[in-house]
């Protein structure tokens, strides 16, 4: 028993609750002859919770409640693009053809989900200007980890082992530089101008001075973690590529360019889609992610596999035969099985919703939320970059003449009027950020509400900034100690079974 | 428009508000000659026809649904109980991000620390992450954490090769930047041979457990011979084979790792999964992904948070060990559903009748002419055939017969040419179990 299992609880921990015998599940009986089971290697104990089922019925839902979500209100959390999750979507993930599909069946027994994943392979290269995809990864960073492993490999192919730099801006996703060395290589960071772009004189100095024969490529965010289309970007392209590296586009921004701009047009070599951000797969609180790989001819051959493939063409007879490949060159196979097929087939509904007509008109309408806002909020609040915005923004998360007000105040209250508070604190180049990002669905008297929300709180910070200080004060807990947290380090409740030996 | 509910009178609105005339002028900044391209794509559906449209995809592939499945290989059909599926639905779960904001948070984060502790429970360890994105990565990010804890210092990985060949592959796409040997996979021996590989160099060893055939080895003396050596003991473990067997924790084990899909999460043609990760508590700080403490609110209350952050890729960019940021957080939420209602005496339960049935099934088809079934060890839920025709033949003919038969292990075992992998577990009837044998008795 730890100290704090007798502090006042919002809910007793599923341990706490139940008693000796109680069991949540109607399981039926052996209807075969028992076998012997292997005494000697057995486990004595198996300490679970004893629970009825309408017990654990109730502690998750009153669990659920505790939550904020999409689902009760708005959540402009930036870069990570809060938007619904259409329940259709949640329909078709557990039809039994799908939900209850083995991922080693023979590929003639899964034609509708290698029809479904090479469909939605298709759709993500149109839309992204990509010769060729892969569905393969689980989350973002995993399709960043591919991708800098293909740059990574297809130097070495060219007998240039001696390229292991990625350039990555200081705005960059935290994801960026430990991709980097996960793979093997190292970060050079570049700095920002005033603009929020990459400077470009220091992306200069670095693929034209002594290092250029080192450099493997650069990851750029487009648009910026800022929200902003940088405007240089073809000089960015162009500065890495006259110097021999290869151009990666972290995709988390995709929901401010579908049909406005192809990546692979710009030039871009390589970039990751994140299925659970722009294509509305829901964030499940904190995954299931789903990161699928775009690459132009370059690299075609090292995507990460298996891939789907027609290997029998249509005819007469019918549908054509769809089946697997692994790429000549692939860095290989990055989890198992095929990628978060759940996943897939959540966004390829979307896009089959939205077509061929609509899908710009995510982005238009995302890219017109975010600048309606930008446009009301900017008179109470330091907007460090006055221009048109993309999908989202950041604003400085303080206000004039009150000093110990702080961004993550702010937010906290924001708690107290209903809403979920924007990202703190990143990117990391701006001070006090409060990175904003409506998303498309939302609606505009929820925007309005949101801008009243904000401008109270400037008000609040002037003529009572304790309650920013002390906030949040409606929500189920109070401010956490984080501190004791790493300091006692309790992250479990059972205790451990003694070790053989111990 | 969809999922978009701006009306004209309000985009109107909007426009005025930030000064432009039309939607289009926002896009200036982006190079004219590349802006607005035309996307070749199918024309929009209604909700009513995307609805159909799934429908017909799905029912296009042969699913466990309508066929007796015996095929497992790191992907379980088990019972999922209902409610399961009901809490996974509720839109405060699936429809939150990160929890990042803990005061508003409190239900993922309770219930993330909740998993952890099952999953300490099932494991033996002292602490678990809230989880990876599969078993196989997984296993690949434990490689990371063997080689921190023996500072880099040593080169040499050691896997079995009864270990899911998949795995195998993820880890050697994983670590293919770094300078280390993975060794050991192209074995066909006992465990025990393992050991003669262990040297003063060998940063970690890792088993699966059952193992890839569905066996149980003996690992009494494993975990000395490799702590011995000063290198870690991994063990793969399979969830619902630890209702039964003694847990990795006992055996010695330092960090434990799996698929956690048999734990209420579908097939789902191999994903969204659930890659577990438990440690000992001395290794909890080398760990990647997140992992929930408890604390208390300003007033004193118990509250759950995300700990240890600075190890995660956010705060410390290119010295972080992992680029991990999403997990599996939804799939976590099912695995602990799962447990809370099989519980200490429902999960054993499942897994005898898992036992039970497998042992029937074995038996039966051991009696078959043509067949052998491999009784040299202890078995969970799976066990191999060796079979006297291919084993492609054997599944097509079952499959005309509604069987989605074993796995064809010859596919990554050479020596393994006609032998198949069967899974049997609680969801397979009697009568189901009767009807392979005799489809398979009638082919041999």
């Amino acid at each position: 028993m730890n100290e704090l299992a007798s502090t006042p609880a919002l809910q007793p921990l599923i341990y706490d609750i139940g008693a000796p015998g109680r069991i949540g599940v109607n399981l039926p009986d052996c209807d075969v002859p028992e076998a012997e089971l292997p005494t000697e290697l057995l486990r004595d104990d198996l300490p679970l919770p004893e629970v009825g089922e309408l017990q654990v019925v109730r502690h998750f839902v009153k669990l659920s409640h505790l939550n904020y979500s999409i689902d009760k209100g708005f959540y402009p959390l930036g870069s990570c693009t809060m938007k619904y999750n259409p329940k259709v979507n949640e329909d078709a993930a557990r039809l039994p053809g799908f939900a209850q599909l083995h991922p080693l069946i023979e590929e003639t027994g899964a034609q509708g989900a290698m029809y479904l994943m090479y469909e939605l392979q298709g759709w993500l290269g149109e839309i992204s200007g990509f010769e060729a995809v892969s569905l393969t990864p689980a989350a973002g960073a995993q399709g960043e980890f591919a991708g800098i492993l293909m740059i990574r490999n297809y130097h070495l192919d060219q007998g240039e082992a001696q390229r292991d730099i990625i350039l990555v801006p200081n705005s960059a996703h935290g994801t960026n530089p430990a991709t980097v060395t996960m793979a093997g290589m190292r970060v050079r960071e570049l700095p920002s101008n005033d603009q929020g772009n990459v400077d470009l004189d220091s992306l200069r100095a670095a693929c034209q001075g002594e290092m250029r024969d080192q450099i493997a490529g650069m990851m750029i965010t487009v648009p910026s973690t800022l929200g902003l289309f940088e405007s240089t970007i073809h000089d960015v392209i162009d500065i890495v590529h006259d110097a021999g590296g290869l151009m990666y586009m972290d995709g988390a921004n995709m929901n401010a360019l579908m049909a406005v701009v192809k990546p692979g047009e710009l030039d871009f070599d390589v970039m990751h889609y994140n299925l659970h951000k722009t294509f509305s797969t829901p964030h499940g609180g904190g995954g299931p992610g789903s990161g699928a790989v775009g690459v132009n001819e370059k690299l075609k051959d090292y995507l990460p596999g298996p891939i789907v493939d027609i290997i029998e063409e249509e005819d007469e007879s019918g549908a054509p035969l769809y089946g697997y490949a692994m790429p000549a060159k692939s860095i290989g196979r990055i989890k198992a099985f095929q990628g978060n097929f759940g996943m897939h087939l959540r966004a390829y509904a979307y896009i089959r919703v939205y077509g061929d007509t609509g899908i710009r008109d995510v982005t238009r309408y995302a890219v017109l939320n975010a600048n309606y806002l930008r446009a009301k909020l900017m008179k109470t609040y330091k907007l460090p970059y006055p221009r048109y915005c993309g999908h989202e923004f950041v604003l400085e998360g303080h206000v004039d003449d009150v000093e110990e007000v702080h961004a993550l105040d702010i937010s906290k209250r924001l708690m107290d009027y209903g809403f979920h508070p924007p990202t703190n604190y990143f990117p990391l180049i701006v001070p006090e950020a409060l990175l904003i990002e409506p998303t498309e669905t939302e609606v505009k008297e929820d925007l309005d509400a949101f801008v009243e929300a904000m401008e109270r709180i400037a008000e609040e910070a002037r003529t009572d900034p304790e309650l920013l200080l002390n906030a949040p004060h409606t929500a189920p807990v109070r401010r956490l100690d984080e501190v004791r947290a790493v300091k006692e380090l309790i992250l479990c409740c059972v205790p451990a079974l003694p070790a053989a030996g111990d | 428009m969809s999922y978009i509910p701006h009306t004209a009178v309000e985009t109107e609105q909007m426009l005025t508000e930030i000064g432009v005339s039309s939607i289009d002028e926002l896009f200036d900044a982006v190079p004219a000659a590349y802006r607005f391209p035309r996307l070749e794509l199918p024309p929009p559906m209604s909700e009513m026809e995307v609805a159909a449209e799934m429908l017909a995809i799905s029912e296009a592939n042969d699913h466990a649904g309508d066929y007796a499945i015996f095929r497992g290989a790191g992907a379980y059909h088990h019972f999922i109980p209902s409610a399961v599926n009901h809490m996974l639905l509720r839109g405060e779960f699936y429809t939150a991000y990160t929890p990042y904001q803990p005061e508003i948070s409190q239900g993922t984060l309770q219930a993330t620390y909740e998993y952890q502790s099952m999953m300490c429970a099932l494991t033996g360890m002292d602490a678990a992450n809230a989880s990876h994105y599969d078993g196989a990565t997984s296993l690949a990010e434990a490689v990371t954490v063997a080689l921190e804890v023996t500072r880099h210092k040593r080169r040499k990985i050691i896997l079995s090769h009864a270990i899911h060949p998949q795995y195998r592959e993820v880890v050697r796409t994983y670590h293919q930047g770094r300078d280390i040997r993975i060794i050991g996979d192209r074995g066909r021996g006992d465990v025990i041979e393992l050991v003669e590989m262990l040297d003063e160099n060998t940063a970690m060893l890792a088993i699966q457990y059952p193992n890839f055939f569905g066996q149980i080895d003996n690992i009494a003396a494993l975990a000395d011979a490799v702590h011995e050596v000063g290198a870690l003991l991994v063990i793969v473990a399979n969830p619902m084979a630890l209702s039964l067997f003694r847990s990795p924790g006992e055996l010695g084990a330092d960090i434990v790792v799996g698929e956690g899909q048999p734990m209420g999460v579908p097939l789902s043609y191999g994903g969204p999964y659930l890659g577990y990760f438990a440690v000992r508590q001395k290794y909890v700080r080398k760990i990647a992904g997140r992992i929930i403490g408890e604390t208390l609110d300003a007033d004193g209350k118990r509250a759950f948070v995300m700990t240890l952050r600075p190890r995660e890729q956010d705060i410390k960019r290119e010295r972080a060990t992992s680029n991990i940021c999403t997990n599996q957080g939804l799939m976590a939420l099912s695995a602990s559903v799962y447990m809370a209602l099989m519980g200490k005496n429902g999960l054993r339960r499942v897994g005898e009748l898992n036992y039970h049935k497998a042992h029937y099934a074995a038996d039966q088809i051991n009696q078959l002419d043509g067949y052998a079934v491999n009784t040299s060890k202890t078995f969970f839920n799976e066990f191999v055939v060796s079979c006297s025709r291919p084993v492609v033949d054997i599944n097509k003919a079952l499959l005309q017969e509604g069987i989605i038969g074993g796995y064809d292990l010859g596919q990554n075992y050479f020596h393994l040419e006609n032998h198949m992998l069967v899974c049997v577990t609680e969801t397979n009837s009697k009568a189901e179990i009767d009807r392979l044998v005799e489809v398979l008795g009638g082919l041999s």
